[in-house]
């Protein structure tokens, strides 16, 4: 559905022989080819097709289907000399992320157990070595900085945009947590 | 207590004997009547049967909520403990239905609550179910026992915990598919510590984390417990614990099922599902563990029902663990079992009686290696298989005809090529010979989902064929008027019909409006449908709800229309009980 450059209307500004006018559904910007493909394919334009009901869309989408999705985002330790990257979409909730935090920065839990009722209230992280306390936190898509654990995993993954365990004597200016039963 | 009316046929006739038996004679009789259709039937064949018949009704299903007001449901059938009630559009499921549409399940919920008092079961399907409902359910029903919640939403954990606090003859709590929102109430410890008759528990689409100590009493204490489903936050050493203390169970849930692979971890597994003598169905969204699946080696030759359709599992791995489960009658899966996983199902399953094979990359360019061989082979070597779910990228006429010439005994049959309008790849052709063979040898087919590139012919095949089909969906498929009218004046049974993204008009509608009536609804989008046919339609049929769906915030008062104004979205269905009065902005009645 591209217009012949010929017919294009006169705005100044556009090198017409370089850009074709496309008139199909992509944002302005993306390449040429890409555009193309997005205009042959009916399925990707209409609405609520293939015929897969919404729950399992949602879930092929966080579950990291075939590998085609992963929400990869940095990892800070305040006095750490280099970042890391942590892959959200590959753990099942707070307690597999703390793990692998504590992997990541050879860093104990406050606590050996893995008590998933109380969520990671108590998940304060300490360094083995040099008994610091660190507490994780995250900054969201407002660019906000968060506390670890406030809301549901997957809205946590959706949001998080990346990750710093900082250290608990800083962390006193956050609000106090309501303690979870 | 009292007499039948006398039988029409004769007025001066003696009355027959039975005639004068009392209505409790007759109820007893029609408890020995389960099937809803049957009830029915009896109900229509006099007055003093209606009667019996509506007192001693024990189950009720409700497949549209707004064909009747729920208090003359309540009315008509005052000794109802089991009831199920069905919400919004099928098509709802793939979005086509804006939020706030309705369906909720509040007025049902009060109704029951003043005429019901004796519930014992409620099933919601589709609709809104606020925590409120729950609520009351909880403090309306001191037998309440099975609470099922199908593609639902509007509620969170705070209601979930009412049911569990306050039902204390509960046996289960059935969450399948809907969207919970997660306040992190402990609905989960608020089943008191003498409570032990649950018997069904399924939490996995849940998404917060639960104490998982809390459960594991709960698990331990309710020797009955048959099915557990988990979510996706319990891990996998958690699993194996949970198999120890519940080793009677018939249906497990394993939520993700993924870990790092660890000898000890393994050991564990394997002896958990050893202990397991009575499962037969399990489900989990495994998330590629290759490594521990030949720990459950020990309960395949058992499992008679595998839901692998969330788990991305794949390769060798999958094959090899199917290959053991020679006993199953249900098989979901995802593509990525391709083609020849599917042959090894067809000469391992020989009993396989249902077959879904879900996308695994619905939206993007597909690498998998599943097509119209899979369905073939599973078609030509399983004899029991009369359900499939089919999707895949490519199909031909003389595969269809083949598994139509195989499996002549299809109840249900729906496949769905991902492209719209794909045609025979090989010969290029529409696919309506395929389509065709399937409706003609498949007599018993009540339902059919068609897609692939097709004319009217197609219809003409259904409508003269399907005498039995109840359910029907077709997207992007036709030429013209005459296809839709194909299927109105043909299908002799059809319930539900729904069509979207087809070149259909209004004379099919208007033309076969009587038929609308012996139908339950009709769902037609982006089709070619005007207001002045809707308006006609409203006008010669008022026992049908004509509803019309426009652009939320594009709330534009019916009456100033013109008769040709497109109609993008049309959902009719029958109804006693009138026009219903909770609509939002974007849905008219005509």
């Amino acid at each position: 559905m591209s217009a012949n450059s010929g017919d294009s209307p006169a705005v100044s500004g556009l090198d017409y022989d370089d850009t074709a006018l496309d008139l199909t559904l992509a944002l302005p910007g993306s390449d040429h080819a890409s555009r193309v493909a997005a205009a042959t394919t009916e399925r990707a334009l209409a609405v609520g097709w293939p015929p897969v009901r919404a729950y399992r869309r949602n879930a092929l989408r966080d579950g990291d289907a075939g590998g085609a999705s992963c929400r990869l985002v940095k990892v800070a330790a305040d006095g750490a000399p280099y970042l890391r990257k942590v892959d959200l979409a590959a753990h099942g909730g707070y307690a597999a992320l703390l793990r692998a935090l504590h992997a990541m920065f050879a860093i104990c839990g406050a606590d050996g157990q893995e008590d998933a009722g109380s969520g990671i209230g108590s998940g304060r992280l300490v360094d083995a070595a040099t008994g610091a306390e660190y507490v994780p936190t995250y900054e969201d898509r407002d660019g906000d900085w968060m506390l670890v654990g406030d809301v549901p995993w997957r809205m946590f993954v959706e949001s998080c945009k990346r990750i710093r365990l900082m250290k608990s004597s800083e962390a006193d200016n956050l609000a106090p947590r309501p303690s979870s039963q | 207590m009292g007499r039948g009316v006398g039988s029409r046929s004769g007025g001066g006739a003696a009355q027959p004997p039975w005639h004068s038996l009392p209505d409790e004679v007759w109820e007893h009789a029609f408890s020995f009547l389960p099937a809803a259709a049957d009830r029915g039937a009896a109900a229509g064949a006099c007055r003093g049967w209606l009667r019996a018949e509506r007192r001693s009704r024990r189950r009720l299903a409700v497949a549209n909520c707004y064909a009747t007001s729920p208090r003359d449901a309540v009315e008509r059938f005052p000794s109802v403990r089991a009831a199920e009630v069905k919400g919004k559009p099928h098509f709802a499921d793939f979005g086509l239905v804006p939020p706030a549409w309705g369906a909720e399940a509040a007025p049902w919920v009060a109704a029951a609550a003043d005429g019901w008092p004796l519930l014992e079961e409620l099933s919601f399907k589709r609709m809104v179910v606020t925590d409120e409902c729950l609520e009351m359910i909880a403090a309306s029903f001191r037998n309440f026992q099975v609470l099922r919640l199908v593609s639902c939403e509007g509620f969170s954990t705070a209601g979930l915990a009412a049911i569990t606090e306050g039902c204390r003859n509960l046996r289960e709590l059935d969450l399948q598919e809907n969207y919970i929102e997660d306040c992190s109430s402990h609905w989960l410890s608020s089943f008191p510590e003498s409570f032990t008759s649950l018997e069904t528990l399924n939490f996995s689409c849940l998404d917060g984390e639960v104490n998982f100590a809390v459960l594991e009493r709960l698990v331990t204490r309710c020797h009955n417990l048959k099915t557990l489903k988990l979510n996706n936050a319990i891990p996998l050493d958690k699993v194996a614990s949970l198999l120890r203390k519940a080793p009677h169970i018939v249906e497990l849930g394993t939520g993700k099922f993924s870990a790092d692979y660890h000898p000890d971890l393994f050991a564990k597994l394997e002896a958990a599902f050893a202990g397991c003598k009575s499962l037969r169905r399990l489900s989990g969204a495994w998330d590629a563990v290759p490594d521990y699946l030949s720990a459950f080696y020990g309960v395949c030759e058992g499992l008679t029902s595998l839901n692998l359709s969330y788990a991305t599992v794949r390769g060798p791995e999958l094959i090899k663990f199917i290959s053991r489960c020679k006993n199953l009658q249900q098989l979901w899966v995802m593509d990525l079992i391709e083609d020849h996983g599917l042959a090894v199902v067809a000469s391992t399953c020989s009993k396989l009686q249902e077959l879904r094979v879900f996308p695994s990359d619905p939206f993007g360019a597909g690498q998998v290696l599943l097509t119209e061989r899979g369905l073939v082979d599973v078609s030509a070597s399983c004899p029991m298989l009369e359900s499939v779910l089919y999707f895949c990228r490519r199909m031909t006429n003389e595969a269809l005809i083949t598994i139509a010439k195989n499996r002549p005994n299809f109840t249900c049959f729906r496949l769905c090529i991902l492209e719209p309008r794909t045609p025979d790849y090989i010969t290029q052709q529409s696919l309506d010979a395929g389509f065709s063979a399937i409706v003609e040898s498949c007599k018993g087919l009540r339902r059919l989902s068609v897609s692939g590139l097709l004319t009217d012919l197609v219809f003409k095949s259904i409508g003269e064929h399907a005498d039995r089909l109840e359910m029907l969906s077709i997207a992007f498929a036709g030429n013209s008027d005459l296809g839709l009218h194909y299927i109105l004046s043909g299908c002799k049974s059809l319930k539900k019909l729904e069509i979207r993204d087809c070149p259909f008009g209004n004379k099919p509608l208007l033309a076969n409006a009587a038929k609308l009536e012996t139908m339950r609804s009709l769902w037609m989008s982006s089709c070619s449908l005007t207001l002045g046919a809707c308006r006609q339609l409203a006008q010669k049929m008022p026992r049908l709800t004509v509803e019309i769906m426009n652009d939320p915030g594009r709330a534009c008062p019916l009456d100033a229309l013109p008769d040709e104004s497109p109609v993008e979205k049309l959902y009719v269905y029958r109804t006693i009980a009138g026009p219903r009065s909770d609509t939002p902005d974007y849905v008219q009645i005509v």
